[in-house]
């Protein structure tokens, strides 16, 4: 009797003894994820889902990313295949009105130039020790795009899928920290202090509607290997500007879109297992990552300067800071940013149309890259 | 392909290809609006509006 009590026992005592320190550590990280997304409202759509899955995962034998396991199913269904990120493109693309940027085309410039960063951390981490495909994973954090990264990530370099996408995740929601002093350092009072006229609407609704159509062609002529990603988030946004499949809309920017962050944001939390995760890799990787943001901002800053200068000091450079994917915090900076220096100065719906094009830009370097890649025989 | 070989085509041709792409996509923009100007779609509003009315 006592015996069978004692087995009993030291069945109930199983998960404890197998707890493990890297386990407690990548717990305490899924709690720091949960605390940035519910108490400091960093990207909690996101970050809710990941600390919640980084922490139920790190249980010991939970056996949830087994073969059987719920998110294993979760990643083989959705991240392995890279549906998950494309399905989230449409969403943003239905979620996204290109309005801002179609009022001031040359915007998209600054869009390009806040790209910068992916491809000089490419070069970083070749440095580093990283191997061709696993550099070009490591690169796309510059993107400051979540399922760019996660697609080129899936595609090129699975085993730092964990990695990567945490820390363009973590980027993207620390932008409102990141960007304001390497704006602040930049740019002079006066170019701080430059106002841009009102945007008033002047784009009509079959420009808006052709728009997607634009982008996925060329797009798709210059980076054929880039269309499951150009193609989505123009997908997404030609059924928002068609106006008659309404139902189709709104099921991508809410239910589609809602439902694959939840699963994208649990199964990306389930691949930072402590064993795996702890490694002196990842820390490289957040350090590269941090560098390729910081690089964005400041060639975004730096092409908006000569912008300044060719449009005769109608542009204020800062708005190129907001030349990266992640809309709408980039823009919401630049406009803090202005007002700060110049409570009259309103460049939130320029910035927007920066932020915009940062998106587009963002997909573009993700869909040139994969193609030269594919061009080299790398692949 | 070494890595430096690699590391700078990869930097030149794709910032470039980036660039030359959305400045293509920017011309493309100016295009479409030159064609679909914005006053020409109120314009067209305005006449469905008096044939509805009459």
């Amino acid at each position: 009797m006592w015996e069978a009590i004692e087995i009993g026992l030291s069945g109930l005592a199983v998960g404890a003894r197998n707890l493990a320190l890297p386990n407690m550590i990548m717990m305490g990280v899924g709690f720091l994820l949960l605390y940035l997304g519910i108490k400091k409202g960093f990207e909690p759509l996101l970050l809710v889902p990941i600390g919640f899955g980084a922490f139920l995962v790190n249980l010991p034998l939970s056996g949830l990313m087994e073969e059987e396991g719920i998110f294993r199913i979760l990643f083989n269904t959705g991240i392995g295949n890279e549906l998950f990120p494309l399905l989230i493109f449409i969403g943003i693309g239905a979620m996204t009105d290109f309005g801002p940027l179609l009022e001031n085309p040359k915007i998209l410039l600054l869009g390009a130039a806040g790209q910068f960063g992916i491809f000089m951390t490419l070069a970083l981490a070749l440095v580093f020790g990283f191997s061709k495909l696993e550099a070009a994973a490591i690169g796309i954090i510059g993107a400051c795009d979540g399922p760019t990264a996660i697609y080129v990530t899936s595609k090129y370099a699975p085993h730092l899928l964990a990695a990567v996408s945490v820390a363009a995740y973590s980027y993207m929601s620390l932008v409102p920290i990141i960007q304001p002093p390497i704006i602040r350092l930049l740019t002079t009072r006066k170019e701080k202090i430059i106002k841009m006229g009102a945007v008033r609407p002047t784009v009509s609704k079959r420009t808006k509607l052709l728009f997607p159509i634009i982008v996925t062609l060329i797009g798709g002529l210059v980076a054929p290997r880039g269309i499951p990603l150009i193609g989505m988030i123009c997908l997404g946004n030609f059924i928002k500007e068609a106006g008659v499949v309404s139902r189709l809309a709104k099921a991508s920017e809410n239910e589609i879109a809602n439902i694959v962050t939840l699963f994208l944001g649990l199964t990306i939390g389930a691949t930072m297992q402590g064993q795996t995760f702890l490694r002196s890799q990842t820390l490289i990787i957040f350090g590269l990552g941090f560098v390729a943001i910081c690089i964005d901002t400041a060639a975004g800053i730096m092409f908006g300067k000569i912008m300044k200068v060719l449009s005769r000091g109608r542009i204020n450079p800062m708005i190129g800071a907001a030349g990266i994917s992640a809309f709408p915090m980039s823009a919401r900076v630049v406009q803090v940013q202005g007002q700060r220096y110049n409570p009259q100065n309103y460049l939130l719906m320029h910035a927007m149309g920066a932020n915009t094009g940062g998106q587009i830009g963002s997909v573009m370097a993700a869909a040139v890259m994969l193609s030269i890649i594919e061009g080299m025989g790398i692949i | 392909m070494d890595n430096v070989t690699y590391g700078l085509t990869m930097t030149v041709l794709g910032m470039g290809g980036t660039l030359v792409s959305l400045w293509i996509i920017s011309l493309a923009m100016n295009v479409l609006k030159k064609f679909f100007p914005y006053r020409t779609e109120e314009k067209g509003k305005k006449g469905e509006g008096n044939v509805g009315s009459h």
